[in-house]
């Protein structure tokens, strides 16, 4: 049998060894509850599943130009990435909670959190959620217990697909969430302002927003913790290579969405969430946490701390009920980060922002085409509006070997007509040339 | 061992992107820009390639020596399972491309993996619908939970309590009461099953579900498993099966069968997905036909023209609890590993899995305490409570494990019993294997015995030694910055 | 060893009154302190916040445990012990005497007059 070690001698040997019989074994299931037969596919050969699984690869339009972002990105991975990742002492461990054998996963996430910190401009970090939106879910969490009210605005700029997982999850709860309709392009600064209060736990935004438009906060950070409420920013880690940090804007809790620090787009996950915060709220930060310690002997070791906050010892008072975390990707994303360095980083920055400007400028100045939010800054991303529904437009540039943006409409009222696209640094000068002129054919 | 960033050279670098290829450059405006760059080490591609390898020879996985985490199902990682997950049609397929106007046809390959992967865990469950969206085990249990508070929800009934038994993981009791439900603790019987009288007592009309899995977290089967169902309809309650010990029973029996209305699985346990340092995971959710309509959106549906499709019209719906289909390269390394193991294969596991830990239940019951000595399923839990006495307990047995080469078993965990061992094996194990790791043991309780002071002082042959856990939650240091 | 004239919570917190002020001085009996293992962490409510009795008022955590502590009285907290957070080894060292954690100004006293006595804290351990 694949995998299964003892041949049928050994089970026969093991069995008269401790003087029982297989049926023996199973003797403690009440007979009616035991089940004969299920209808499973007959077993592969490891040829056969290759075989297989290849025709289904093969089945997916990767080969398709892509202009799709909206939170997931089509970045590029350097190779020494997957020959790290891949290094079967890191994919085959467990959680490290015996450290003299973990230090290796230990220290890489200690450092993963220095990343972090560095990254967004915070003072401490965990060790991963599952990805962006159920950190930001958590964070929104935190900000509520830290401040003990149960009031929550949030900007319908912030990721659309992040916002319907926070209305899933508050179902049950009893928890007021006052969304604010963004004002072109940007954050409703005005009516976020207007509506902060003693009974608001935090508010929620997002830079760069999901339109792709650069802001900045600190003016709300300043307004919200006058108030005695929390900023939560959910941001995009590439983007940090040369923006303004959430911590320099003073936020109290930082989260995001890791994709984009080499890790494949992978069609949902696995993914990475992260979220830093500002020390004294640490306690009250769901998830692992790595922390630096010494041994017997004095040397520098690394183990998992505060682990009372977790659901293995709090049990229904834990700050979350996470367990299994994103640990690879953690890991993946510091392996990503250290191999582009400081100026490999800021390079990748400044590429994707050169490349979507190209991009904008190439698609606005065809006629039929109008940017959505002129004059605001962005980064990789951002919207454009064409004279008839973007959705079919996009379906018509698939046939042209494009996948050209994102129908706004799908998650937006009153933008029929507008598209999402994003331009990653693995975008070519050619590639965009092409978007325009299908583009241009079409309208 | 340095940190990463103490090995960094200004100037130096490592992977470059390629050059611009466009006549733009844009400055965003100054107020927008960080003040200082991100300070990120400088480092060439082998200094980064040598440190994450250094770091890598301090790990132990699976794939180094025999790994009996209780509770963690620490089978083998298939590497063809690795292999298919990278093919680039699946790792570089963007996950909004079936939103994309005709979308589902660019995606038939990777829906057709989730559908398939539907199938058969309905098949192995007994289930009539399942979600692949939670992204870990305790995922899976919030998502269950939710199931459930939507399901009184739109009956109207009033429900405030989950009932959750002692010996439980911790992601139970976090689990319900992050979806807003007091939990209420069912003590288990000297048998170290659910106590049913205490159970019949503690049901009531607040009781809106109960949590269980089973075998238990001592490895043992639970024979009024039914009963206990039973009691929790009677007042309209929902019964969790929580599935990371499915290993258990796999291809022998159904949580359908037992009564179950929710199952989670973890695909990391049971199907082999790699545990990855500590994630990621899948967790899977399973439910009847009474609790269909509420299952997160979206669903693989399977058209008349045999095509797949992505249904999200469920107005009964909890919604998202993720922000696409899950962790689709998880779930695609369990499809796999089903796939190669099949009819034969997956009926086979569940029977290796409790010959090897009741193997070692009976090799080791001389020399250990056996708080509940019947048959296990494919854990069992030991006590070190005699050689407590001597001094030495579960602690030191584990640290002595290391220097043997093996890693430890779980301890202290369930907290029921006192300095828990709790060891399982799993089916991908052999026997010589096993048999190491017995007569390793029975020399750590013989040393317990004449020199327990031998095995105070391990691990000695790890790059450190036990280190001072209360020193790092005081003098908290969680990043060099 | 609980002294005797102080008064006990089964939830091994200890009380005691302070002369004939209508003050509670509050710690950890030396069994919870055993328990509990190196205490890491102890947050401390503010002067002037209300408590009401066996609710949790307090939580302390060590390496392997995270535990609420229960006021023994309803009232107001008057003073915290700020430097038990610098000196987590006195738990270990004064249990009774310099490891208090807070003084509350008890609403009623017939509370504290109910409470269990040290003698008998100590027997229901031991049972």
């Amino acid at each position: 049998m694949p995998f299964i070690a003892n041949t049928a001698q050994q089970q026969k040997q093991m069995l008269s060894e401790i003087g029982l019989s297989m049926n023996d074994l199973f003797a403690d299931i009440p007979s009616g509850l035991m089940r004969e037969n299920f209808n499973l596919p007959i077993q592969a050969s490891e040829m056969g599943v290759l075989k297989y699984l290849a025709e289904l690869a093969g089945k997916n339009s990767t080969h398709l130009t892509c202009f799709l972002g909206g939170g997931f990105y089509d970045h590029f991975i350097p190779s020494a990435v997957y020959s790290i990742v891949s290094r079967s002492e890191f994919y085959t461990a467990y959680t490290p909670y015996q450290p003299e054998l973990s230090q290796g996963t230990l220290q890489a996430i200690y450092e993963y959190q220095s990343m972090i910190c560095r990254l967004c401009g915070m003072e401490a970090a965990n060790a991963s959620l599952y990805d962006g939106g159920t950190a930001l879910y958590e964070a929104m969490m935190m900000a509520l217990r830290i401040t003990g009210r149960n009031k929550i605005i949030i900007d319908d700029s912030v990721n659309p697909i992040y916002r319907v997982m926070i209305h899933s999850y508050t179902q049950n709860l009893n928890i007021e969430l006052d969304e604010t309709n963004c004002s072109n392009g940007l954050a409703n600064r005005e009516k976020i302002l207007d509506l902060l209060d003693e009974d608001t736990g935090a508010v929620i935004l997002q830079n760069p927003n999901f339109f792709g438009c650069i802001d900045d906060f600190t003016e709300i950070a300043e307004a919200a913790h006058k108030k005695g409420v929390l900023l939560i920013v959910s941001c995009y880690p590439i983007s940090l290579g040369i923006l303004k940090t959430p911590g320099e804007m003073d936020a109290d809790i930082v989260t995001g969405e890791g994709q984009s620090l080499g890790i494949p787009m992978s069609f949902g996950g696995p993914y990475l969430g992260f979220m830093a915060t500002k020390k004294k709220y640490v306690r009250k930060m769901p998830g692992r946490i790595v922390g630096k310690t010494t041994d017997t002997k004095s040397r520098n070791g690394y183990v998992l701390t505060l682990q009372t906050r977790e659901q293995h010892i709090r049990r229904d008072k834990a700050t979350s009920n996470i367990c299994s975390n994103e640990a690879l990707c953690a890991l993946t994303a510091s392996v990503y980060l250290s191999l582009l360095g400081k100026e490999g980083l800021k390079q990748t920055a400044q590429l994707c922002a050169d490349k979507a400007a190209y991009a904008y400028q190439h698609l606005t100045s065809i006629p039929a085409v109008k940017p959505r939010f002129k004059g605001k800054w962005f980064f990789n991303e951002f919207v454009i509006d064409l004279p008839s529904d973007a959705a079919d437009v996009i379906g018509s540039l698939i046939e042209k070997g494009l996948a050209a943006g994102f129908p706004l409409s799908r998650y937006y009222k009153n933008m029929e007509n507008s598209m999402l696209i994003a331009v990653t640094e693995k975008r070519t000068k050619q590639e965009i040339g092409m978007l325009a002129e299908a583009l241009e054919a079409i309208l | 061992m340095k940190l990463i960033f103490e090995k960094s050279v200004p100037g130096r670098r490592g992977v470059r992107p390629a050059k611009s290829d466009v006549p733009t450059t844009v400055d965003i405006k100054k107020e927008l820009l960080r003040e200082n760059d991100a300070q990120l080490a400088e480092l060439s591609e082998l200094d980064v390639v040598r440190h994450f390898t250094e770091l890598s020879r301090r790990n132990f996985g699976v794939d180094t020596n025999f790994y009996p985490l209780g509770s963690c199902t620490m089978k083998y990682n298939p590497k063809v399972a690795e292999r298919i997950a990278a093919f680039p049609g699946f790792a570089d397929l963007h996950p909004l491309m079936p939103q994309l106007r005709m979308g589902g046809l660019l995606t038939q390959g990777a829906l057709k993996v989730l559908y398939e992967m539907d199938m058969l865990l309905l098949e192995i469950t007994g289930m009539a619908g399942f979600t692949m969206q939670p992204l870990a085990g305790a995922h899976g249990e919030l998502t269950g939970i939710m199931i459930i508070a939507a399901y009184h929800r739109d009956k109207g009934n009033k429900k405030t309590t989950i009932l959750i038994p002692d010996s439980a993981h911790g992601t139970n009791p976090a689990s319900a009461a992050i979806a807003g439900y007091k939990v209420v603790t069912v003590p288990s019987n000297k048998d170290g099953v659910m106590d049913l009288d205490a159970l019949k007592s503690m049901v009531n009309d607040e009781t809106a579900g109960l949590m269980l899995t089973c075998p238990n977290t001592l490895g043992i089967f639970n024979p009024h498993i039914k009963e206990i169902c039973d009691i929790i309809h009677s007042v309209d309650g929902l019964a969790y099966y929580d599935g990371a010990n499915l290993n258990a029973i796999i291809g022998k029996a159904c949580p359908a069968d037992f009564g179950f209305d929710i199952v989670h699985l973890n695909l990391h346990k049971t199907f082999a997905t790699p545990h990855g340092g500590g994630g990621p995971g899948a967790g899977p959710v399973g439910v009847t036909d009474k609790l269909l309509d509420y299952l997160p959106v979206s669903i693989v549906v399977k058209r008349n023209d045999g095509t797949y499709a992505l249904e999200y019209d469920r107005p009964k719906s909890i919604g998202y609890i993720a922000p696409f289909y899950g962790n689709f390269g998880i779930i695609l390394r369990a499809y796999v590993y089903i796939l190669m193991l099949g009819k034969e294969g997956l009926t086979r596991i569940a029977e290796n899995a409790v010959l090897n830990a009741n193997y070692i239940r009976v090799k080791l019951q001389k020399y250990y305490d056996l708080p509940y000595p019947g048959l296990c399923k494919h854990e069992c839990v030991f006590s070190a409570c005699r050689q407590a006495e001597k001094g030495v307990h579960a602690i030191d047995i584990a640290k002595s494990l290391i220097d043997a080469g093996f890693h430890p078993p779980t301890v202290y965990f369930p907290t029921i019993v006192h300095e828990a061992l709790m060891i399982e094996p799993t089916e991908t194990e052999s026997k010589e294997t096993i048999d190491g790791f017995i007569d390793t043991m029975i020399t750590i309780a013989k040393t317990a015995e004449s020199h327990p002071e031998k095995l105070k002082s391990s691990p000695n042959a790890t790059p450190v030694s036990r280190l001072d856990e209360a020193s790092a939650a005081r003098n908290l240091d969680i990043a060099s910055i | 060893m609980v002294p005797k004239e102080l008064r006990c919570l089964q939830t091994h917190e200890w009380a005691k009154r302070e002369e004939d002020s209508g003050i509670i001085t509050v710690g950890l009996t030396d069994y919870a302190v055993e328990q509990l293992g190196d205490i890491v962490f102890l947050e401390l409510p503010a002067v002037g916040e209300k408590v009401t009795k066996e609710s949790e008022f307090c939580t302390i955590e060590s390496v392997k445990a995270a535990s609420d502590l229960y006021a023994p009285v309803s009232g107001e907290i008057v003073e915290i012990n700020e430097s038990l957070s610098e000196n987590m080894e006195l738990f270990k060292a004064d249990p009774y005497g310099q490891a208090w954690i807070v003084k509350i100004k008890a609403d009623d006293m017939a509370e504290f007059e109910s409470l269990m006595s040290a003698e008998d804290y100590e027997k229901q351990l031991e049972g």
